[in-house]
């Protein structure tokens, strides 16, 4: 059976024996759960939380910068110290407890088994375990902000994190946890795409987020467990007083910045993969074209990968490297940007001549593709190296990587939860307040973010609670920008939550996709396929099926000679 | 009685037996043990990538600052550490052993293997207990910690090893990874860029006027109570895994077609021992 005939079939006949959502009922039976799609459910709602708590830290630093003295903190050491705690947990939250372990958590679970045809991802058991070291380690981190929120930034460098008299010790032994739980989803995606492909499912058959996740599962396994052990180095460091990091002892400072770039310059690869995963599969069905160049975007995510291990030093440009590194990882960073390049001209090719749709996650692939631009350009500029002794720690480059891990990963997150959504709960949202949401995300963020470059070419440092006046221009245009997009989120979880309620039925297949995570009802069964699918043809194909007003959806119209069987009939 | 064990064990079909340890989500049990390896693997790399920064740091600071390696490290003994990786290394033995008799249904075997793998973790952490131990004892200790009772006298050490050392400890701190060149080497201390001739005209080549110890002996002590401890905390989870098995074998749960636990901690227990085939030379037999 393909995918297209299964989707007719449930599409026309309402599915036997419920979904995965009323499937087992009871607080425990979603507590302990084993399905995927619960498990995934669950960390996107635990995410969204968590990205909700760091965006109101956000407003709290946008409306601090207001005015040059700063509008909540400001006049006494303590006050800025507070301003520097706000900062911190901003960065925190949102690198180590959304950006990095949500993406995979909550869209790749439960997409990833049904585009392979799989019933589960491979270790039901350690997905479920993972959930829980993520839940421990944001509690962990919520217990060190009660008792002495961190103010060290979120990057704890040495010796400023042996000194600080906040609960770093807390903090960090909570983001060891956070990256153990983020190496066992990607073993398990890992294993998964080699061991449950469905019949027929060749690696190249595979849809472009399974390659993604692939490739953000390889970094997460390669590059996580050194940022444990540099982790386990720093708690040594507080609570033994090793001395490997601090200076005082014979320690040198700078080692702890190499180990900790080399897990966390990859960690960007692992926020931004799966966000260009989500881009390729909403822009080929958006523009009813298969994709362009699949095996060059294959291939270019497969190389971010390996090139992401390699450019770690660029961070370091002002802190003591050799002019020798200085220039090999600066070629090595100029080099990540032709993969990108070659993953944005592919899509740009896919929408030629497509009958482009656009709805609401098209717009959001359509915003990513300019702000992603923006965010990879400016990066170039800071990777090179005369640029970078000047723009280092300004605003430029935070507005870079806020138009990388905003403009990117959080765009074609929530692009990927608007075209994932119907089938997540079975209901349609409001298309039209959809795509005024997208807009104003556009507009907010541009706002928020670009006039930082400018005081960050003009010297603006970053991580400061006040400014000389002569900014102030800018910041205000910033902050504005900022309640642009709260507003907008906040009409997002608004029509979202009344999808739940009151949203229309959503049919099997509403957008018209030729992967296999739309070949069953939505919302899916336990099982994920009444029928174990087998595969004949590569992921997209838009040719054998059409648009049915009845069902609002798409149905399978004229199969292809070869993929003829059971269905056909209907 | 566990002759008999094994006879009801091979009696017992083994299509069934594999049947009964099938999870809901794969279609075969050789996918599913297949599996099971690939990420058994997966994460035993993770383990070593864990262990690469510490070795990382090992090879940074020995790298910048050899004497200190040189000299702190004649204060761990080698024929304790050999027994170490002696005890260790049998165990890698038995638990091959364990493994093997797993995969044939001898319980018995397999009982007796896992004691003995379990009887070598102990050892093994025996024998390093005692070691971390005598080290607390004499304050060889990490950071502001080491402040050693007995301090290894230079002359001690050029009479351990007359050749190996060349000037005197001081000396080489201050000449650094240049000064470890010198002392090393068969060449004319002259022809070896400007720390040369400083070393030969230097009048504390001779023996007798070696006088300290060189800076910051501290960290290898740092590092090496790292490595070791985190591989003991290895350990003492292999021995936990390993008292899992043994409740598993006592109750009879594996196989021909259902060993792969046995099989999985087995791996886990040879990376132990890797792991410690590694630190044992680099922490012990620096000369």
């Amino acid at each position: 059976m393909t995918t297209a005939e299964i989707s007719e079939h449930i599409g026309e006949h309402a599915p036997i024996g419920g979904n995965y959502l009323n499937q087992g009922k009871g607080i425990k039976s979603w507590l302990f759960t084993l399905d995927h799609k619960r498990i995934g459910l669950m960390y996107l709602i635990s995410g969204l939380t968590m990205f909700f708590i760091g965006g109101m830290l956000a407003m709290v630093i946008r409306t601090q910068l207001l005015v040059p003295n700063g509008l909540i903190f400001h006049g006494s050491y303590e006050a800025y110290k507070h301003y520097n705690q706000v900062f911190t947990l901003h960065g925190i939250i949102m690198v180590f407890m959304v950006l990095v372990p949500i993406p995979p958590g909550a869209l790749g679970n439960f997409v990833l088994p049904l585009m392979l045809g799989a019933k589960d991802v491979a270790f039901p058991r350690l997905n479920l375990l993972s959930y829980y070291l993520y839940i421990t380690g944001a509690i962990m981190a919520v217990v060190s902000t009660l008792l002495g929120a961190v103010d060290t930034g979120w990057t704890f460098y040495t010796p400023f994190s042996i000194q600080t008299e906040t609960y770093v010790v807390w903090m960090v032994l909570g983001i060891f946890l956070l990256g153990f739980s983020s190496i066992l989803t990607g073993l398990n995606f890992i294993v998964t795409i080699h061991k449950l492909r469905a019949p027929g499912m060749k690696w190249f058959r595979m849809p472009m987020f399974v390659w993604a996740s692939y490739a953000t599962s390889i970094i997460q396994v390669a590059a996580t467990p050194v940022l444990g052990v540099t982790l386990l180095l720093l708690v040594a460091e507080r609570v033994m007083g090793v001395g490997i990091f601090n200076s005082a002892l014979g320690g040198d400072p700078v080692l702890f910045q190499d180990f900790f770039w080399f897990y966390s310059h990859p960690a960007v690869y692992i926020m931004i993969l799966p966000a260009m995963g989500i881009v390729g599969e909403i822009i080929t069905v958006f523009s009813r074209k298969p994709i362009f160049g699949y095996k060059f975007i294959v291939m270019s995510s497969l190389a971010i990968a390996l090139i992401g291990f390699v450019v770690w030093g660029h961070h370091l440009f002002v802190n003591g490297q050799s002019a020798e590194w200085d220039a090999i990882f600066s070629f090595m960073t100029f080099f990540v940007a032709v993969p990108s390049a070659v993953k944005v001209f592919n899509w740009l090719a896919t929408m030629y001549k497509g009958a482009i749709s656009l709805s609401t996650p098209m717009l959001y692939a359509l915003s990513f593709i300019v702000l992603f631009t923006i965010g990879g350009f400016t990066g170039v500029i800071l990777g090179a190296l005369a640029t970078n002794v000047v723009l280092h720690d300004t605003y430029f480059v935070v507005a870079h990587f806020h138009y990388v891990m905003m403009g990117g990963t959080i765009i074609a997150f929530i692009g990927g939860l608007h075209y994932w959504w119907p089938k997540m709960f079975g209901k349609m949202y409001n298309e039209t307040l959809g795509r005024i949401t997208c807009v104003m995300l556009f507009i907010g963020i541009n706002l928020t973010f670009f006039p930082q470059f400018i005081v960050g070419a003009e010297g603006m440092p970053r991580r400061y609670a006040t400014y000389l006046p002569q900014y102030q221009l800018y910041m205000i245009a910033s902050t504005v920008g900022a309640y642009i997009q709260l507003a907008a989120f906040l009409l997002m979880a608004g029509y979202l939550i009344h999808s739940l309620v009151r949203g229309k039925k959503a049919p099997a297949n509403p957008w018209g996709a030729s992967t296999l995570d739309w070949s069953m009802a939505s919302p899916p069964t336990t099982g994920n396929f009444q029928e174990m699918p087998v595969v004949t043809q590569g992921p997209y194909h838009y040719d054998d099926m059409e648009y049915d007003g009845r069902l609002g959806g798409f149905v399978h119209v004229d199969p292809v000679p070869a993929l003829a069987g059971a269905g056909v009939e209907h | 009685m566990s002759e008999n064990a094994s006879a009801t064990l091979t009696l017992s079909s083994p299509e069934e037996m594999a049947g009964r340890h099938l999870a809901h989500h794969f279609d075969t049990p050789q996918q599913q043990f297949d599996s099971g390896k690939l990420g058994m693997w997966l994460f035993l790399g993770t383990e070593f990538l864990l262990f690469s920064g510490l070795f990382c740091a090992y090879a940074v600071y020995r790298m910048l600052h050899p004497q200190i390696f040189i000299y702190a490290s004649r204060y761990l003994d080698p024929v304790s550490g050999a027994f170490c990786t002696l005890v260790l290394v049998t165990s890698g033995f038995t638990m091959a052993w364990a493994i093997r008799c797993a995969q044939l249904g001898k319980r018995t075997g397999l009982i007796i293997a896992l004691l003995l793998t379990i009887a070598g973790g102990f050892g093994f952490l025996a024998i390093h207990g005692y070691e971390y131990f005598e080290e607390y004892q004499q304050h060889l200790m990490w950071g502001t910690n080491y402040h050693p009772a007995v301090d290894l006298s230079p002359t001690q050490t050029v009479v351990a090893k007359p050749k190996a050392v060349g000037g005197s400890w001081s000396q080489l701190d201050a000449l650094g990874h240049q000064g470890y060149l010198v002392a090393h080497s068969n060449i004319a201390p002259a022809a070896i860029g400007p720390a040369g001739p400083a070393l030969a005209q230097s009048p504390a080549v001779s023996v007798a006027a070696v006088a300290s110890q060189p800076n910051n002996v501290q960290i290898f002590f740092g590092i090496y109570f790292l490595m070791t401890g985190l591989h003991s905390i290895h350990v003492i989870v292999g021995i936990i895994l390993l008292t899992y098995l043994l409740v598993r074998a006592i109750r009879n749960d594996f196989g021909p077609c259902y060993y792969a636990p046995v099989d999985f901690i087995g791996l886990y227990w040879g990376v132990v021992d890797m792991i410690w085939m590694f630190l044992f030379p680099l922490l012990y037999l620096i000369r």
